[in-house]
Order: C-alpha cells, then structure tokens, then sequence
C-alpha cells in the first residue's frame, strides 16, 4: 500500500508543489526528489505486491514496467537537472516556463504510473490521455515554429488515436457486458480475462482493431506514425527521453493488455497477423528512413520507431520465445534509447545545433560525451556484447522457426537500420571536427547508469529476472 | 363501384378547378404580407378566361411538339392530380395512386416541357430548358430516395397504403420520415419553381426557369401551361399532406367522406398561406447554389434510408 | 421498448444530422453555432439514456455534457476567435458535394460494419453503438478536409461527443469514465485554446497551411 502511494501519491503531489515554486534549483531538486521517491516505492512493490482490488492491480506482467518506468523517470529527471538549467542560461527558456515543465513531468511520470498499475480498462485509458495531454504541452514548450507545428500534430494525431482506444475500450465492454453483468466489474482486467471465453468473437475483433489502430498512433507503429520524428525533435531532450523511452511502452503495455484478453477468447481472430504485418512495416520503413536524416534528434526518433516495429512483430509471432524477446527488447531500448537522448541532448547543447551536417569528431573535442554516444549507437544498433542485441536475436531465432519469409525481411530491415546509424555515427563522432569546442558540463552518471545496466543485461540476465519475464510472457499466450 | 367512380370523377374535378384557387390563395397571402392590397382571389381564373379567349401566336419554325406539348403537360398532371388520394382512398384509380407511376408522370411532363422550351430555338427557352433539366437531375434521385425510406417503411409504394400505414398505431415516432419530410418539402420547392429555387412571378431572363421554357407560348396554350402548373403545385402538396398528414382520410360512409372533404380543403388551404408566408420571407437563391439545396435534399433522403436500417423495423 | 427506443433512435439520427451540417460549415461562427447543436443534441440523448436505462447517474453525465460541450466550450472558441481576430472563413479540401457523399459513405459504412457485429447486443445500445462510430467517423473526416485549426479543433469535439453517445448507450459503463472522458475533453479543450493563441502569435494564422511549410526537414 506504502509502495503505492509512492509510485502514484508522490508524482502527483509533487507536480501541484512544483507547479508554485517559482525557484529553478529548488524546483528541480525537489522533481529529482519525487522521482527517487516513486522509484523507490516501485522496488518496494517488487517485493510486496498488494492484492489486486478494484482500481489497481499488480502482476508479473507491469511490475518490471513499474520499475523499468520509474527508474528511468528518476534517472531523466537527473539528466533533465542539468539541461534545463543550461537551457536557461543559453535563453531558449524562460524561468516562468519552468514550474509548468517541472508540474508537466511530474503530471506525466503520475499517469504513466497509473496507465500502469491500472486494474480497469477505462482508467487506464484516461491514465494514458493523462500522460499524452502532458507531454503535448512541453513539446511545443520552446514557442518556435517547428515546435508549434510539431505539438499541434502530435496533438491531433495523438487525440484522435486515443479516441479511437476509447471506442475500442468502450466496444469490449459491449462485448463483457452481456456475460459478465455488473457495472464495475464489467471493467476490470481479472474478470474480463476470467470470463473472455464467452465473450462475442467478432465485437471482440472490432475493438481490437479500433484498439491497435488507437494504441498503435500512440506506439508510433507506421502509418499513424507522422508525429513521432517531429515532436521528438523539436521538443527538449528530457521529454524525447522519455516519450521513446516510457511512453511508447505504456502504450504498448496498454496493447498487450487486450492482446491477452484476444487471446483467451478461442473464436475471435489471431491478432498475431496484423501485429506482424504493422511491425514488418514500421520496422522496414523507419530503417530506410533513417538514411537521409540530417537531424540528429529525428535521426534516433525513427530508430525508435523502428525498434517499435521489432517489438510489436515478436509479439505477433508469439509462443512463449517471441514474448520473452519482445519483453526484453522493450526493456533493453527503453535503457538504451533513453540514454542516447541523454547524450545526443548534451552533444546539441554544447554544438549549438541538432544538425548531423554541423556536428563532427565528437570524440576529438569531447571525448566523454563522444564515447557515450558511441557506445549507445553500438547499442541500440543490435550489437554484442549489449543487451539490445541479445534479444533481438531471440527475437530474430524464435521468429525464424515460424515465419522464416517474414524473418528474413526483419532481418533486412535491422540490417539497413544497422548501416544508416553506424553510417550517422561516423560522421557525428569520427572523422574532422566540426562546430563548437567548449567543454561540455554533462551529466554523465545517467548515460552510465543505463548503460552500465544494457551492458550486464548482455553479458549475464540475473535468473529472478528471467523468471519474472518468462512468467509474463506466458501470461501473453 | 360506381360509388367509387364517382368519388374519381369528383377528384377530378375538385382539383381541375381548385388549382388556380390555390395559386390566388398563395399570391394574395404573399401580398398581404407585403403590405400590399394584392390581386383578388379569383384573379388567377380571370387570368386563364382571358387567355382562352386570345389568338394563339406561333413562331414559323414551331414544330408539331410545341403545338401539342400543352395538351400533354396539362394531361400528364392532371392524371398524376387525379390518382392520389385526396379525401378518399375508394378512388378509382387507387392502384394507380403509386408514387413510382407519379415520379415517373411528372417526369415525363417536364420532358416534353423542356422539349417545347428547346423548340423555338430562342436563347431563353434553351436557358430554361438546361436549368430545369439540371434541377431535375438532383430533385429526381432525391424523390427516389423519398420513395425507398417511404417503401421500406410502409411496406408499399401505393400512397393508399402509405396513408393507412401512416394512421395505425404502429408507427411510432420515426426520424426518418421527419427527415423524408424535410426532403420532399425541398422537392416539392424545386418541382414547383418557387422560391428560393425559382421566383414565379418574375419575368426577369437571369432568374427564370420555368418562365423561360414557356415564354414563347400564347393564348390557349399559355393558359393550359400555366393550369398545368397550378395543377403540379396542388399535387405536390396533395402528395405531402397525403402522405404524412393523412389525418381525415380513409373513412367510409358518408360521413367519412365528408370528414375527408373538409379536411383536404383546410389542409390545401393552410399548405397555400403556409407557402406564401414562407416565399415572402426567403429570397431566391443563385441559380449555381440551388444544387447544393437540392444535394441537401438528397443527403437527407439518404440519411433518412441509411437511418432506417438501425430503426427498429429492421 | 417502442417509444423509449423510438425517441432514443431519433436523438442519435439527430446527432449524425449534426454532424454532417457541421461537415457542411465554412463559416466559424456557423461552425461554432452548430457545435453548440451537436453537444445540445448530446445532452438530450445521454438524458434519455439515463431514463431508459434508469441509471440517474448518466443524468449527471448530460449535465455535464450540456454544461461543457453546449455551452462553455462553444463560448471559448467564440471568444477566441473574436480574439484571434481571424479571418472568417475555412476553407475545406475538397469540393463540398465530394465531402458530404464521403460522410454519407462513411455512415453507411459504420452501420455496416457494427450491426451485423452487435446482433447479441441489446438493440438501443446496438443503434447507438452504430451511430455513435459515424459520428466519430464524421469527425475524422471533418479533421482530414479542413484546413483551418478551429476547424479541426470543431471536427475532434464532434468525435469525443460521438465517443460520449457510445459511452452513454453502453448500458451500464461506469460513471468514473464517463465523468474521466468529459474531464479529459475539458483538459484537451484548454490545450486547444492554449495551442491557437501560439499558432495565431507564431504564424499571425490558423490557417494550416502555414504549418505545413514547417513539417519534417523542409529546409
């Protein structure tokens, strides 16, 4: 109960505080506060998991997104310390902006956690708009006109896929009612999911695609995609960390809940296929994408996309292999991703712009931050001995003995995405230097973090954890 | 039997001569609402005497068709007048009274009209004849759609049918046919050539439609064309009271009938100020903008079909 | 059931009539006016459903929806667009004939697609499920042919008012999300407002073609 109130009271409680406080040090002291708080709460609840009543509900499958969510939200909040104050003083940012960013992303990290923990279809829906509607905010926080352009399209594609997911939602609960009865219940996951055998296969199939068309916008599956690239450049660095890195998970989260509930219903369709075939194109489409990107922030905003398409085709695949990969990889890229936006934020600050063109030798004239971002890039694009790359070959090997055709086109596109980055990466971190030389004043402890944390997943998984995934995985069916 | 001949004949007659009536009533409502002494009620059969007593004037080049085209169009009408049930469904003709074979009748009509209109080879009558024709061509799928909403829920396109379907209990209270309704107003407007599609009374080349077709007749034919028109004006609104006010109608006996006559009467009369109330406070559309009328027309046959298939009769 | 799903029926015919006046507006303050119609129209029908499922907690619901989407969202947008001191008119992609023919197709298509899918369904919840998804429909579509902020702006209002009539019509979905949905619209709405003041001071126009100018690497 403890863990609860500080996975859930803390955020919002500390997002009404930081909402008046007018200082920037104290705000942001007290936002890196509230966020070790909630993650503390969310190891707590590793160890004791209240009894599912009737607005939460704790298993196998959230509690590693709990943490995972939480301690990413903590070490951003780090990260977004020192950005913020050097986006101060360079003047993109005002101070009076910066309660409303502080409250913003409390507000955020609070409904992400309750999208979480959500033991009702309905308040995990308003949990997640919760989380949209506060990032759409700071997106467009910097008042410029590709900024405006880009959270008023994030906006409205945003609200329109969440409105598509309420209907979906509101579609299953047509579906239950007729079994199962009783108001409140007519909602909760563990009734749903006891009762779902009985419920009508082909509403059941109309909601999911209203659901996978409404989550997938907010995944960035192709081809509801087209807000991603730009609010992830054009908003600061911290809320590109954590919309690729959390929010994009929720949502995905969000999708396997009704995946699970799909699959315990034996008439209606597999909803594998379309999985399959959203992932198959998001991930071929993004990787050709990636090639003639000239902006650095939109560059990692399509691998994210792509990684998204890799994580929705595994769980398309299915069988116990294809969710424990895909529970990884979304693991593993919200480290890895997250902790690139870390660096890449660094690196445009101290250049002064977003530009790959602009930007060259990065570990010439800042070796630290060079290196980092190396390291992520190496990460993220599936190579050894990282955790990314680990389960995109489970990924890869248990897809294979199902779907060899469709493998092999996967492969083709982890292929191409592998070439653009190392491609960018060269350029951005190698070769003669370009831009400015001043030293950095980075905040390097999270990059590490994470990827200290991608590197062991690679070389050693710790068994609770395995156990832990292997369970949810097959709760996925 | 010959009861119910005789009830035709009656109908027949009734509507020859209560058209013109009807066109008075419209214009001296118009007037009154102008401030305006306006033209006395029996001015419109002065205005047909007059005509029957003058010289018919042909052009050289008018053609067999514009010599027997008002004897079509006023025949044409007064069939289709003739077979929908006014005061009485025990007419004659009442399998005939079909909402298909009235379309279809009307239609027809304005075919040969808009012939006529072409004939001469004036300017004017090819104007009139291509923007009827176009406004027929929007108002004609829009009357279908009426049909099919009408059908669909009734059960049958005979308008006796309808009107006993329309009386029982078991309608209920269906927005499809208030939007039906809606559509055959527009309909109706546009058929007729009153505003805001079509201003009757004027004379002026940029607006007419129907004045255009008929600019070049005279005498005896001019008063069969402009009888024909009265006659449409009274079948439209026959069609719609019919159809869903139907209240009077149906019963037999006597009194029945009576009831039915009286009933019809007042209704044509209340229908006649009501359009000239609603004449006098619109004014006429641009002739470009009369298909986006008529699209809504059309739209709302549409919607009123489309809307039944989630109604409960379905 | 007869007249209770009769008058049911009809309020939700009225709602995609609505709808469909709002895709023919290219006028604001007609646009605006005809918003206050369709969250008018919602309220009635909520209102009814609350009586004939007699569940007085959906009254409270049409409250809110009378309250919020009649009144105080239509009076926003007036005031913004009085202080944004636009330019009137909003110009649509498309012809208007193309337009009204895809919105006639579009419910067409919804009531194809949910009827034969919600045959077990309880049949008021079965004609409002179906309606409600070509409202929803309807708004997307105004959102696709309009090229004016406000006007997407009026064309997701319709789709969250469409969302709310099949929320209503569900028999017995809780009150917490009805009264979370209309919560959430509230906080989307004051984004909006928020977002057209900063596109007006940024770009001196909603017109969104101006944004466009800004997508992607343009330059």
């Amino acid at each position: 109960m403890i863990a609860l109130i500080a996975v859930l009271g803390v955020p919002i409680a500390a997002a009404f505080m930081l909402a008046l406080i007018a200082g920037y040090r104290l705000s942001a002291r007290i936002n890196g506060l509230a966020s070790f708080l909630s993650f503390a709460g969310s190891l707590l609840l590793l160890i004791h998991r209240p009894a599912p009543n009737v607005l939460f509900l704790v298993d196998d499958l959230n509690v590693v997104f709990i943490v995972l969510n939480s301690f990413v939200g903590f070490t951003t909040s780090l990260f977004s310390a020192g950005y913020i104050g050097h986006e101060l003083e360079s003047g993109k940012l005002t101070a009076g902006y910066l309660r409303f960013y502080h409250a913003m992303f409390q507000l955020m990290l609070f409904g992400m956690n309750l999208a979480l923990v959500a033991a009702n279809i309905g308040l995990m829906w308003v949990a997640v708009e919760l989380a949209t509607l506060s990032t759409v905010m700071m997106v467009g926080i910097y008042r410029t006109h590709e900024a405006i352009e880009a959270a008023w399209k994030y906006f409205i594609l945003g609200s329109v896929g969440i409105a598509l997911a309420l209907f979906g939602t509101i579609l299953v609960y047509l579906a239950a009612h007729p079994v199962i009865g009783e108001a409140g219940a007519g909602m909760r996951w563990t009734t749903l999911l006891a009762h779902a055998s009985r419920f009508d296969p082909a509403l059941l199939d109309t909601a999911f695609v209203f659901l996978l068309i409404g989550y997938g916008t907010k995944i960035g599956l192709v081809p509801m995609h087209a807000w991603l690239p730009d609010a992830h450049a054009e908003g600061p660095t911290p809320i590109s960390a954590v919309l690729s890195g959390l929010l994009l998970n929720v949502a995905l989260y969000a999708l396997l809940r009704f995946k699970i509930l799909l699959a315990a219903c034996p008439g209606a369709i597999a909803p594998g296929p379309l999985m399959i075939a959203l992932g198959l194109v998001s991930t071929l489409l993004a990787a050709l994408m990636l090639y003639r990107r000239r902006d650095i922030k939109r560059l990692f905003a399509y691998s994210s996309i792509e990684q998204m398409g890799i994580i929705v085709f595994s769980f398309g695949v299915a069988g116990p292999l294809g969710n424990l990969a895909g529970l990884l990889q979304m693991t593993m890229h919200s480290l890895t991703k997250s902790a690139i936006f870390f660096s890449v934020g660094h690196v445009a600050q101290v250049k002064g712009t977003q530009r790959i063109a602009e930007m060259g030798g990065l570990t010439e004239s800042h070796p630290l931050l060079g290196w980092t971002l190396v390291a992520g890039v190496i990460a993220i694009a599936g190579l050894p001995p990282f955790g990314v790359f680990t389960s995109e070959f489970l990924v890869v090997s248990s897809s294979f003995s199902r779907a060899p055709l469709l493998t092999a086109f996967l492969v083709l596109g982890l292929l191409l995405s592998f070439g653009a980055l190392l491609r960018h990466l060269g350029g951005i971190a190698f070769g003669p230097v370009r831009g400015e030389t001043a030293p950095a004043r980075a905040a390097s402890a999270p990059i590490f973090a994470h990827l200290a944390l991608v590197l062991t997943a690679g070389l050693w998984l710790p068994p609770p954890l395995v156990a832990w995934f292997r369970h949810a995985a097959s709760l996925l069916g | 039997m010959m009861g119910a001949v005789a009830i035709e004949a009656l109908q027949m007659a009734f509507v020859l001569l209560a058209a013109p009536g009807l066109v008075g009533i419209v214009r001296a409502v118009e007037a009154r609402f102008l401030r305006r002494e306006g033209p006395p009620l029996i001015q419109p059969y002065r205005q047909l005497a007059r005509l029957l007593g003058k010289e018919v004037v042909l052009a050289h080049n008018a053609s067999w068709l514009f010599r027997t085209a008002p004897y079509l169009i006023l025949a044409l009408t007064w069939v289709a007048a003739s077979v929908v049930p006014t005061f009485s469904t025990h007419i004659v003709f009442a399998r005939l009274g079909d909402l298909i074979v009235i379309t279809a009748l009307l239609g027809a009509a304005r075919f040969v009209l808009a012939l006529a209109g072409l004939d001469i080879g004036t300017s004017f009558g090819g104007i009139g004849a291509s923007r009827e024709v176009m406004f027929a061509s929007l108002a004609e799928p829009a009357m279908l759609m009426i049909v099919v909403t009408l059908a669909i829920t009734a059960g049958s396109t005979q308008l006796s049918s309808i009107a006993a379907f329309m009386l029982s209990p078991v309608l209920g209270l269906r927005i499809s046919l208030a939007l039906a309704l809606v559509a055959l107003v527009i309909v109706a407007l546009a058929e007729n050539g009153r505003i805001p599609v079509d201003n009757p009374a004027t004379h002026l080349e940029l607006t007419m439609v129907h004045e255009a077709m008929v600019l070049e007749y005279s005498g005896r034919h001019l008063a069969m064309i402009e009888l024909a028109a009265a006659l449409k004006l009274l079948l439209m609104i026959s069609l719609i009271v019919c159809i869903f006010f139907p209240f009077g109608l149906g019963g037999t006996g006597a009194a029945g009938f009576l009831l039915g006559l009286a009933s019809y009467a007042a209704k044509l009369g209340i229908a006649a100020v009501l359009l000239g109330i609603f004449e006098v406070s619109l004014a006429k559309m641009r002739v470009f903008r009369v298909p986006e009328l008529l699209g809504a027309g059309l739209m709302l046959g549409l919607l009123a079909t489309l809307l039944l298939y989630v109604s409960r009769s379905l | 059931m007869g007249l209770g799903f009769d008058i049911a029926h009809m309020l939700a015919g009225l709602m995609v009539l609505a709808s469909l006046l709002l895709l023919y507006q290219d006028r604001l303050t007609a646009l605006i006016n005809v918003l206050r119609l369709h969250g008018f129209i919602l309220a009635l029908a909520v209102a009814w459903q609350a009586h004939i499922q007699s569940a007085p907690e959906l009254f409270v619901s049409a409250a809110i929806a009378l309250l919020v989407k009649a009144l105080v969202i239509p009076g926003a947008l007036d005031r913004i667009v009085e202080r944004l001191g636009i330019h009137r008119n909003v110009e649509t992609v498309g012809g208007i004939g193309l337009t009204m023919f895809a919105g006639m197709a579009l419910v067409a298509l919804s009531l194809r697609v949910m009827l034969p899918v919600t045959a077990a369904a309880d049949p008021v919840s079965r004609q409002d499920i179906a309606l409600a998804l070509s409202v929803v429909l309807i708004g997307l579509l105004i959102m696709v042919t309009r090229r004016n902020a406000l006007g997407q702006v009026a064309g997701f209002l319709s789709l969250e008012n469409g969302i709310d009539l099949a929320a209503a019509g569900a028999r017995g979905m809780p009150l917490v999300v009805e009264l979370s949905v209309a919560f959430s619209v509230l906080i989307a709405f004051i984004v909006i407002g928020i977002f057209l003041f900063r596109i007006r001071e940024r770009f001196d126009t909603i017109d969104l073609a101006a944004l466009e100018s800004f997508r992607g690497e343009r330059r």
